[in-house]
Parts: C-alpha cells; sequence; structure tokens
C-alpha cells in the first residue's frame, strides 16, 4: 500500500514540531547543517557501502545552489543525482551531498539544430519522455534510463553505440557550472574547454552543473530494428562484434558467466527502425518491494537461470521491431531490481582489458566461473577508438565486461582482487562509477592523468570514492 | 469532464504547484502563473513550454501583498481572456514556536495564508459567478481540521481559509461555479524538508494527481489527499476536547 502505516505512524506526522522556510542564505543553510545528526543514509544502488551523511541538501532553484556552496566547508559536498553510480563514487561518508533532483527543468530546445539546454536534475528518462515523440533521441544512452544529465555527464557514461558515438561527453555542446570560488562558469570548445573536459567524467568533483546543453540525434519513431545472434566462443564474439560495427548503430552481448573460458553468450544489435511498429505504448512494469533474502540467489538457481535464458534467445526468432525501451532499457523493467540481491547490497565488476589481450579476458572469465559467485547480469561489449571526452573517462578501446556479485564479504573481495591483478597486468581498467573497493594503485595505473585533474577539483568537494583511491582528505 | 482548458495558478512555484503544472503542460493546457520571482518564473515557463503546455504566461507579483491583487487580475483579465479555472497554492508555514512569542511573525502567517488568500479569492469569484462559469481550488491543509499544540498558527490560518471556500462554495453553486477545497497531508516539498520522517511524506507527484483529478471532476468538493487523510481527520476531529487538550502532538 503506497501511503500504508499503522494510523499511529501517520498521527505522529501531525507533529509539525520544527518547521522552518527553505534555505535562503548562507547562514540559514550553515544552520541547518548544524542541526542535522549524523544520520542521513544515503546508498548507491550497489546498496554498498552503507553510509551516513551529515547532511543532505535539497536545492529546487539553481538560484540556491550558490548559497549553498559559499557556507560550505573545504571538501565537504558533493552533488547527487538519482544515484545509479554502484558503489561509492556518488557517495560522501560522513559529509554532505547535494541532492540535484529538483533541479530538473527544460530551459529551452533548438528545433533546427537539436540541442536542448536543461538542468543537471533532468533524468533521461524525462528526456525521453519529451522528445521521443517528437522525433528526437538521446545520443548516447546507458542501460537505464534513470540517470541525471549531471550524473550522465559526471561518469561520462557510454552505451551501445560508444564504437560509433563515444560517450555521453562527446555531445555536451555547453556546460554551466556554479564554482564555490568563481560563480557561474561557463564551459565550451572555446571557453574554459579545459574545465569541460574536467567535468566531464569529472565524478561531480568539479562543481554543481547548473546546467548543460546537448545535442540530441534525429530518428524517425521509437522502433528499434533488432537481432539477436546466439555465441559459444569469445572468438566468435569478436567476429560479430567487428562484423556488425559498420551496419549497426548498437552492438551488446549478454553474457553467462558460468559457461567459463569458452562463454555463451547472446549478441545483441540494432539499428533506429525507419518504419514504424505496432501502437506505442511505453509501460512501467512491476516493482521489487524488499530486499529478497540473500539464499534465494545461489549458483544453482543462477546457473539455471542463465540457462533457461540462453535457451529462450537461442530459440527465438531472431529479427524484429521492438520498443526502445525493451531494447535499451530491459532491466528498468523491474524498478529496483537491486534488491534482488538481499539486504548486504552487491558489487559490480566492469572492467575494460586492451583487444590484444583476449587471453586475459578468457582467463578473467574462467576465475569468474570456477568461484561460482558470478550472477546473471553478465553484459560483454567491444568498445570503439573514439578519443575519450573528459581527462577521466573510462572507455579506451578494448573489451568491456560488466558483472554482479552479490555482496558475500570476503569471499567476493578476493574475488575482486584476483580479478584486478589481470586487469592491472593486461593495462586494462576499472569503471569509477561501478567501484566501491579498487585500490589506489590500480587507480593510479589505469586513470595516470588524475593528477592533471587535481587542480580542477572545486576546493569544497570531495566523495568517498576520491578520498579512497587518492588519499586525499 | 468539464471544462478546463485556461488556469490560473497563484503560488506558481510552490512545491506542489510545480507538479500540478507539469501534468497541465503534458495534457496541453494553457497556464498562467503568479509567483513573486520572475527568475524563476522564466526557468519553470521554458520547463512547462518544452513539456507540452499551450500557452504559458507569467506574472511576477507578491501574493501576500493584497495591494498587488488588483495588477493580477486585470493582467489576468486583459492577457488570459476567458479563464476557467484558479489554483491557489502559495502558503507560508512558520515555526510553532517563533508565533507564539512574536506577534510579527503570527500576523504574517496569517495574512499571507488566509487574509491575502481570500482577497485574492473574492476578487477571482466576482468574475467567475458573473460569467457563470468555472472552477476555484485551494490548497488549505489537514492541519486545519483541528487545533493542535504543535502548529495551530498554521493550522487556524489554513482552516480559516477552508471555512471561507465552504461558504464561498455554497454561494457560487447556484451559479455554477465549483469550488475545491485541497487538503494535503505533510508532503515531500522544500517547505517540510526539515521535518522529522520527511522522507515518509507523500510524494509530490502523488498529490499532484490527485489535484488534478479533482479539477477534472465533477466531485468532490472536499479533496483530502493522499485519500486516508480523510479517514484519520475524521478520527482526529471526533476526540473528545477534554482527552485532545492533554495531547502533545
Amino acid at each position: 500500500m503506497r501511503y500504508g502505516g499503522p494510523l499511529a505512524f501517520e498521527v505522529s506526522l501531525l507533529t509539525f514540531g520544527t518547521l522552518t522556510m527553505p534555505g535562503q542564505s548562507a547562514a540559514t543553510v550553515r544552520r541547518q547543517v548544524a542541526a542535522s545528526p549524523l544520520t542521513e543514509q544515503v546508498l548507491s544502488w550497489g546498496r554498498y557501502p552503507k553510509t551516513a551523511h551529515r547532511h543532505v541538501h535539497k536545492p529546487a532553484w539553481n538560484d540556491q545552489v550558490a548559497d549553498i556552496l559559499r557556507a560550505a566547508a573545504p571538501g565537504s559536498l558533493l552533488p547527487y543525482g538519482l544515484g545509479r553510480s554502484y558503489g561509492d563514487s556518488c557517495l560522501n561518508a560522513g559529509r554532505e551531498l547535494i541532492d540535484c533532483r529538483r533541479l530538473n527543468r527544460i530551459l529551452g530546445f533548438d528545433e533546427s539544430t537539436g540541442v536542448l539546454r536543461c538542468e543537471s536534475g533532468v533524468s533521461l528518462s524525462d528526456i525521453l519522455d519529451v522528445f521521443v515523440p517528437k522525433g528526437w533521441y538521446l545520443p548516447v544512452t546507458p542501460g537505464t534510463r534513470f540517470v541525471t544529465i549531471g550524473g550522465a555527464i559526471a561518469n561520462d557514461v557510454h552505451g551501445k553505440n560508444h564504437h560509433c558515438a563515444g560517450t555521453f561527453g562527446a555531445h555536451v555542446r555547453q556546460i554551466g557550472l556554479h564554482r564555490s570560488s568563481d560563480g557561474l562558469v561557463i564551459c565550451n570548445s572555446e571557453e574554459n574547454s579545459d574545465m569541460m573536459r574536467a567535468t566531464i567524467g569529472g565524478l561531480g568533483l568539479t562543481g554543481v552543473i547548473a546546467w548543460a546543453d546537448i545535442q540530441l540525434k534525429r530518428v524517425a519513431g521509437p522502433w528499434i530494428d533488432s537481432e539477436s545472434i546466439p555465441f559459444e566462443s569469445l572468438t566468435t564474439f569478436l567476429d560479430l562484434s567487428r562484423e556488425s560495427d559498420d551496419r549497426f548503430e548498437y552492438t551488446v552481448a549478454w553474457l553467462d558467466c558460468f559457461a567459463g573460458k569458452h562463454p555463451r553468450g547472446i549478441f545483441f544489435r540494432g539499428n533506429h527502425a525507419v518504419k514504424r511498429g505496432k501502437e506505442f505504448h511505453p509501460k512501467r512494469g512491476p516493482k521489487l518491494p524488499f530486499a529478497l533474502p540473500a539464499w534465494m540467489l545461489n549458483r544453482y538457481s543462477v546457473k539455471a537461470f542463465n540457462t533457461a535464458y540462453y535457451k529462450i534467445h537461442a530459440a527465438k526468432k531472431s529479427a524484429a521491431v521492438v520498443p526502445y525501451d525493451s531494447f535499451f532499457y530491459p532491466l528498468d523493467s523491474i524498478r529496483q531490481w537491486n534488491l534482488l540481491y538481499g539486504k548486504q547490497g552487491f558489487l559490480q565488476y566492469q572492467c575494460v582489458i586492451p583487444e590484444t589481450n583476449v587471453a586475459a579476458v578468457e582467463e578473467l572469465l574462467d576465475r569468474i566461473a570456477r568461484s561460482g559467485l558470478g550472477s546473471f547480469l553478465g553484459v560483454l561489449k567491444q568498445f570503439g577508438s573514439v578519443p575519450p571526452a573528459g581527462m577521466l573517462s573510462f572507455p579506451r578501446p578494448g573489451l568491456t565486461i560488466a558483472l554482479d556479485f552479490a555482496m558475500r564479504g570476503e569471499r567476493t573481495l578476493k574475488l575482486m582482487q584476483s580479478l584486478d591483478e589481470l586487469v592491472q597486468q593486461s593495462g586494462g581498467a576499472i569503471y569509477p562509477a561501478k567501484d566501491a573497493r579498487m585500490s589506489p594503485a590500480l587507480f593510479d595505473v589505469s586513470f595516470p592523468r588524475w593528477r592533471g585533474f587535481v587542480p580542477y577539483i572545486d576546493p569544497k568537494m570531495s566523495s568517498s570514492f576520491w578520498r579512497r583511491v587518492t588519499g586525499a582528505q | 469532464m468539464i471544462t478546463m482548458r485556461k488556469i490560473i495558478i497563484l503560488g506558481a512555484t510552490s512545491g506542489i504547484a510545480l507538479e500540478v503544472q507539469r501534468l497541465l503542460a503534458r495534457e496541453g493546457r494553457e497556464l498562467l502563473l503568479v509567483a513573486r520571482s520572475p527568475q524563476r518564473l522564466t526557468e519553470i515557463q521554458a520547463d512547462l513550454a518544452a513539456r507540452g503546455a499551450q500557452q504559458v504566461l507569467t506574472y511576477s507579483a507578491d501574493l501576500a501583498s493584497v495591494q498587488q491583487h488588483a495588477g493580477i487580475f486585470e493582467f489576468a483579465r486583459r492577457a488570459f481572456l476567458d479563464f476557467d479555472t484558479v489554483l491557489l497554492a502559495y502558503g507560508s508555514m512558520h515555526e510553532q514556536k517563533d508565533s507564539e512569542t512574536s506577534v510579527d511573525t503570527l500576523l504574517e502567517e496569517l495574512q499571507v495564508n488566509f487574509v491575502s488568500a481570500t482577497a485574492i479569492l473574492t476578487l477571482f469569484a466576482a468574475d467567475l459567478e458573473r460569467r457563470r462559469t468555472g472552477c476555484l481550488a485551494a490548497i488549505t491543509s489537514v492541519a486545519g481540521d483541528r487545533g493542535r499544540r504543535s502548529n495551530y498558527v498554521y493550522g487556524s490560518s489554513k482552516g480559516a481559509l477552508s471555512l471561507f471556500l465552504q461558504g464561498l462554495r455554497s454561494r457560487l453553486h447556484p451559479a455554477g461555479v465549483r469550488v475545491i477545497t485541497i487538503k494535503p497531508g505533510p508532503v515531500q516539498t522544500p517547505m517540510t524538508d526539515h521535518l522529522p520522517n520527511s522522507a515518509r511524506f507523500a510524494n509530490p507527484e502523488q498529490v499532484a494527481r490527485d489535484i488534478v483529478r479533482a479539477l477534472e471532476r465533477r466531485s468532490p468538493d472536499v479533496l483530502y489527499t493522499p485519500k486516508f487523510w480523510r479517514y484519520v481527520m475524521s478520527a482526529v476531529q471526533h476526540i473528545p476536547e477534554t482527552i485532545f487538550k492533554r495531547l502533545s502532538f
């Protein structure tokens, strides 16, 4: 029941004890923070780690952000969106967050060029709802529509079209950035272009994005011409991927992580459809109401799921015209699917390994299969060679693998450490947006440009992730 | 279904109004937004236009100041011809303690929530009554259903407004003008962020959906949103005063 709860609780809501008006000045903001106990628990999508925050600011207007920045102590703030980062890159344990979700206005759209200006808390979902009916689509989209524009920029997210379109950041034309020291800074390819490259993939550390100009892409409609092809080895996958790169805008594969060195999976590829399909009805799926008990996900249930998933797709008709929703965002149809992994939460492991090192990829998959810890949401994609849009962008030429692991304590962390070794030896990298545990050493070798990024960090900003991997205070 | 095409929102930057406006924009309605900050009005104007509103006009004024009401009303009559719905969505909530120790704070709360609200509703009521059409709706609060130790100043200002709407409804009924009293429970908006338990308050989108549905239909006269508050408040109203005065909430 949506409004449920015992009568006693509802009556207790009547206790309007300590009301204040929304913070308008820096002094008010300071008072609010001082009054707030260290108890605001905010979780990332993986629900690990569990962190308490001092205060969560919720500005409703861009003019309030400047007050929040002015009132803050050095290194105390981090912007937060829809919390879809998996690990601790969107958290700021023991300090403060700026929840940007109320900054969700579309400020303008140029029909002739397709450039959209919107505030940082606007979600991709919102943009799709408004612009797909007008014949426009996101230039790059991750596997969920429930991320904000601010988050998409801060993590320089990628999608199934990385091989031809690069990352999200490559389609950002301009950013208005609140900086604690300089006020609103306009960044584009001519003005403050270095601050622009720092902000793209900058993990929210360079300031609070007030608004951004995004280049949307013309499409004929909400339909995707999609194909699915089963494969039973890494070389078949690579052949499929290479052969599809020129002809298909979108490519990705689902991977059965229990198959070991010779992984089987389903290769998906697609293009925006020119012809119309049936009537289009976006629908909202069921919602997982609470965290499942941990024992329900074990190697047998997951193995059974994976086998069934593979067999069903292998048997299905391979080509079809499908709505964009089911092609791009299959997991969004189960709201709060992260609760599937129980109270302990889960970790996602996403790495990229250079293509020259296929043996390392095989070894990685073998270790996962032998551990029996892997889960059903395995994804495999070949990145393209488009140069990175941001200083700390994750995508680089190679194979990227993403896998979920239920958090089972030491066992899980040990396995991931052994995978880290392979990634490091092969010259790969781990995706910060998915990470809650990589070592400072691995971060240092896989993101060698991080020291050059440091001068662009806003002195009022910090994050759990940043302190963990760089030792910053 | 009844006609709802051109809607005036008084207090367009309030948390609940923002959500109501988005729903109306998606349905392609025409809107006239009244609020204090011209900058914020420009921002929501752009947003609502992008989301499908057929027309979005803005007028910047301080609704708490009765002297500015004539200007608002004249603008609406001139630039927003034949408007059919007026939604009053502004309000103020000071700390109860401040209103107990400062008469100025007390009077300001009553001025914003009751005095100015009745003044502007009276202007629009006369116009709709003369045209024998339309709907007046105002957001009051469940807090107005019973005076309580912890927030009787806010409660009485909203309760008085509910009472005013009751009489106005009866007066306008023969002219076919509807009057809707909207009584939300606590909602997650900037006004309530600092209350304990605010994370469990109602979602403003849900409240906005209830409000838009009420505007579009013939009933009800009094909307509780979320709906369960109707039953909770009915129970609260029936507690005898001898017991109630001893309760601390």
